[in-house]
């Protein structure tokens, strides 16, 4: 698509008309995985619905199965039926599944991948797709060169004047810095930094676009977001599941660097970074790059990290096993469940205000949120047993499951005396807000097949952050103990007793 | 919960408002802007069901204005309060008997949400003659009416362009943004020079002149207007030296892209429920401007396709504006000369 001249129908004002993808192929590898099955079909189907793809929008899945494309068709229909979030019409999946295609292969077959450019091409030709291919990998990462090298080796990865090839990869990226560049320079032998697009699922574009509007839509915020009124922040993504069947993929790699590496620093970026110059992804990302720099470890990891895995127990009224027990992990896996780091920015708004972040599984409920705690008044008229049960001001943003925002503060207690107790006062973007509003994926997909990048991380933010987690995985590497902690609970009594010697505690879960 | 109040005050509706939502725990806390409708009997439960679907993407206190019997000498107002039974927010029927009918606005003011905005919708053939300075929408920031449901479609969007505010907006436009997203998507692409258009749709719809006027403006090329058996908009064609850009939906469900030089491809087009069409209007508060573009040029072109014929036609035309809905899609006939004034009992 070449921008030769504006489009006349397009007009800034009209803010009723939303971007629609130009023609194209999506190319899904490793379709047959949960993921695809859950979360990408259905998105994919949810945009058709919504009228946001182009009219000959192709989908080819590739995959190491036996399948014909009716077989492919079926699956697809059946995990669209369970999952998707809009209402089923014949009349869009009609339109979207026959322009369904199903490649079988493996991934260093090298007549596979001829098979599959010979498909796209003939898509081009029957769908008018335009030659404009996204190659979205959701495969194990240790593909991703045989993949990227058949895309070369086959042709698919060269693209001509007006067409596009744009790649996209998921989390994690690598699993520490060294790994991360390597990957990093595998992918970029083939494709360059502006088409690739790396997928953090759990980062909806629409929490940090409600997280910008926030800090910087409001005047009321900015004013007490610094180190003269916070206290400290702490950023929180408890699950309460396990590691469901996930053990291949999880058991060595860890919470810290599932989680902590992109999600919680992401949220940490865009709590605590400076206001870009303009909401474009450049100055967005500037911003979140400088702010990556600026963040410091404590000098003694010991005693500002916490780590732990789930013990058999009770959660939510089932009995579950503990990490050590569950299948494919072995007995002496020291991979933690459970990790918490506590973080300081060297910057003038932020010196002295310490980010505890934490996350883990199977804990006693499913959440995500950002807190601001504040700094406690200097100086209070009423007496001590008037405001024993105050506790700090809070202000919470709220990511999951009810995206929204939370403000605690005191109040009066009615009565005669005088009794001064926390309150909670909540925002939701609407009960269900959730219900209506784009789900993370479809955001993403329609954002790659737009090529539209603001909010996707570029390798610089994946590198700063492996640059803060390396020395903290470096640590534990060095320690044998992993704490264990009870199913269904708050997490380890370390990630407790690393609070309470700054004097703090964990918001409770 | 369900709380019926006769012959009541607005005082007392809300203290019960309020006391509801203590009972409820608050289901009010959230709420984005209050709703007006301003209907009767018949149009008023589509016009409910379709707010409180609306409702779960904007939270809202929806009020709604039935007048009933104003020649009646006394006044009474009924009121019926719904509350977390369909979804998020508070619905609220105000029944209005007698003088107080033409007083709808002193019932609905105490009743708004304090300092939020306020959006009126007239669902059904009830199109006030010039919805801002209405009582009831004077009191909004946007205006919602529907002239495809008034008896003379055509004339009553002409009027509704004459009358226009910012904050006016009419369901005929909403209804076509897939229609214009799927055109301005098909433009993205590289094309030549567009030399000329063609909505074909059904007779008398307002959104095809619409659709017409805005590929007008935008375009700045002569779009024509051809007359098909419908259902709705079933065509746009835009010419170039190359060829002809063609959307076609003859069935009102999937539409057919054509381009020079590239195969057909199709897409699901549907045709919007109402709850969609409200939700998309509660999305944008702000005047829409492209809407007023093309309203005025539509009612510029029609006025125009009128005056040279018949000086008395036009005459008529404007008593017919001022007499709102008396006649039956004159002005239409005027428009559409090729074909006759049918109507459809569906919705677009």
């Amino acid at each position: 698509m070449t921008d030769t001249a504006p489009n006349p129908l397009r007009d800034p004002r009209d803010k009723r008309l939303p971007r629609v993808a130009g023609p194209c192929v999506l190319v899904l590898f490793g379709v047959t995985g949960d993921l695809s099955r859950k979360k990408l079909l259905p998105a994919i189907y949810d945009l058709a619905n919504r009228g946001l793809l182009p009219p000959g929008f192709s989908l080819v899945g590739f995959a190491r199965r036996d399948w014909d494309h009716q077989d492919f068709r079926q699956i697809a229909y059946e995990a669209v039926k369970e999952h998707a979030r809009t209402p089923f019409r014949e009349d869009v999946w009609e339109h979207l599944s026959e322009g369904m295609h199903f490649v079988p292969g493996e991934f260093n077959d090298p007549g596979a991948f001829d098979a599959l450019a010979m498909a796209v091409k003939e898509l081009d030709a029957s769908r008018g797709t335009g030659g404009n291919y996204a190659f979205y990998m959701s495969i194990p990462p240790k593909f991703f060169s045989t993949v990227t090298e058949q895309l070369q080796r086959s042709g698919l990865a060269d693209r001509s004047e007006n067409s596009w090839r744009r790649v996209v990869i998921e989390k994690p990226f690598g699993h520490d810095l060294k790994s991360a560049q390597e990957l990093n320079d595998i992918v970029h032998r083939v494709f360059p930094e502006e088409s690739i697009f790396r997928i953090d699922h759990y980062l909806g574009k629409e929490t940090v676009q409600n997280i910008l509007a926030l800090r910087f839509a409001n005047t009321m915020f900015e004013p007490i977001w610094n180190r003269y009124h916070v206290d400290h922040v702490q950023i929180t993504m408890a699950e309460d599941i396990g590691i469901g069947g996930r053990a291949g993929y999880y058991d060595g790699i860890g919470a810290a660097r599932d989680v902590i590496q992109n999600h919680l620093l992401q949220l940490l970026a865009l709590t605590a970074m400076e206001e870009p110059t303009s909401f474009s992804s450049e100055a967005v990302r500037a911003e979140k790059a400088k702010i990556l720099s600026q963040v410091r470890l404590p000098d003694d990891l010991s005693l500002a990290t916490a780590r732990g895995q789930y013990a058999a127990g009770w959660q939510g009224g089932v009995k579950v096993a503990g990490y050590l027990e569950e299948d494919g992990i072995p007995q002496s896996s020291t991979t933690e469940t459970y990790a918490a780091v506590k973080l300081e920015i060297d910057s003038r708004r932020w010196a002295g205000v310490p980010f505890y972040l934490r996350t883990g599984k199977r804990l006693s409920r499913r959440v995500t949120e950002v807190a601001m705690v504040f700094q406690k008044a200097p100086h209070q008229p009423f007496s001590q047993t008037d405001t024993e049960e105050l506790g700090q001001n809070a202000l919470v943003m709220r990511v999951q499951p009810d995206e929204g925002i939370t403000v605690r503060f005191g109040s009066k207690v009615p009565g005669t005396s005088m009794e001064i107790r926390d309150v909670n006062m909540d925002f939701a973007y609407g009960e269900s807000f959730t219900e209506s509003s784009p789900e993370a994926y479809e955001r993403l997909i329609l954002d790659v097949l737009i090529g539209d990048p603001p909010l996707f991380p570029r390798q610089e933010e994946v590198e700063l952050s492996w640059r803060i987690l390396d020395p903290v995985e470096e640590h534990w590497a060095s320690q044998t103990k992993v704490d264990q902690y009870k199913s269904g609970g708050y997490g380890p009594e370390s990630s407790d007793a690393m609070m309470a010697r700054d004097g703090r505690v964990w918001r409770r879960l | 919960m369900n709380i019926d109040l006769t012959n009541t005050t607005t005082r007392r509706i809300q203290e019960a408002l309020t006391q509801a939502r203590h009972v409820m725990g608050g289901p009010a806390v959230g709420m984005v802007l209050t709703l007006i409708i301003v209907t009767d009997e018949s149009a008023q439960y589509d016009a409910v069901r379709a707010a409180t679907e609306a409702a779960r993407e904007h939270p809202c206190r929806v009020l709604t204005v039935i007048s009933r019997d104003a020649r009646g000498s006394s006044s009474r107002l009924d009121a019926e309060i719904r509350m977390g039974e369909t979804g998020p927010g508070e619905t609220v029927l105000l029944r209005m008997y007698g003088p107080l009918a033409e007083h709808a606005d002193s019932v609905v003011v105490p009743l708004l949400m304090p300092d939020t905005p306020v959006v009126t919708w007239w669902p059904g053939g009830r199109v006030p003659k010039a919805p801002a300075s209405d009582p009831l929408g004077a009191l909004a920031q946007r205006r919602v009416t529907d002239s495809y449901a008034a008896r003379d479609r055509l004339g009553t969007l002409a009027r509704l362009a004459e009358v226009y505010r910012p904050g006016d907006t009419d369901f005929a436009w909403t209804r076509i943004t897939n229609w214009r997203s799927l055109l301005a998507a098909a433009l993205d692409q590289d094309h030549d020079e567009i030399t000329g258009g063609e909505v074909s749709a059904e007779p008398d719809s307002p959104s095809a002149e619409l659709l017409a006027a805005w590929l007008e403006v935008r375009l700045g090329v002569r779009v024509v207007r051809a007359s098909s058996d419908g259902p709705g908009i079933t065509g746009v064609r835009l010419v170039t030296k190359s060829g002809d850009i063609t959307v076609s939906r003859p069935d009102g469900r999937v539409a057919t892209l054509a381009r020079p030089g590239q195969p057909d491809r199709q897409v699901s087009l549907q045709r919007r429920p109402m709850a969609d069409l409200l939700a998309e209007e509660l999305r944008r508060l702000d005047p829409d401007d492209v809407y007023q573009d093309a309203v005025t040029r539509f009612a510029k072109d029609l006025s125009a396709a009128t005056a040279p014929q018949d000086a008395k036609a036009e005459a008529e035309a404007a008593d017919r504006a001022a007499d709102k809905g008396a006649d039956k899609g004159g002005a239409a006939k005027k428009a559409a000369p090729a074909a006759p004034a049918k109507r459809s009992g569906s919705s677009k």
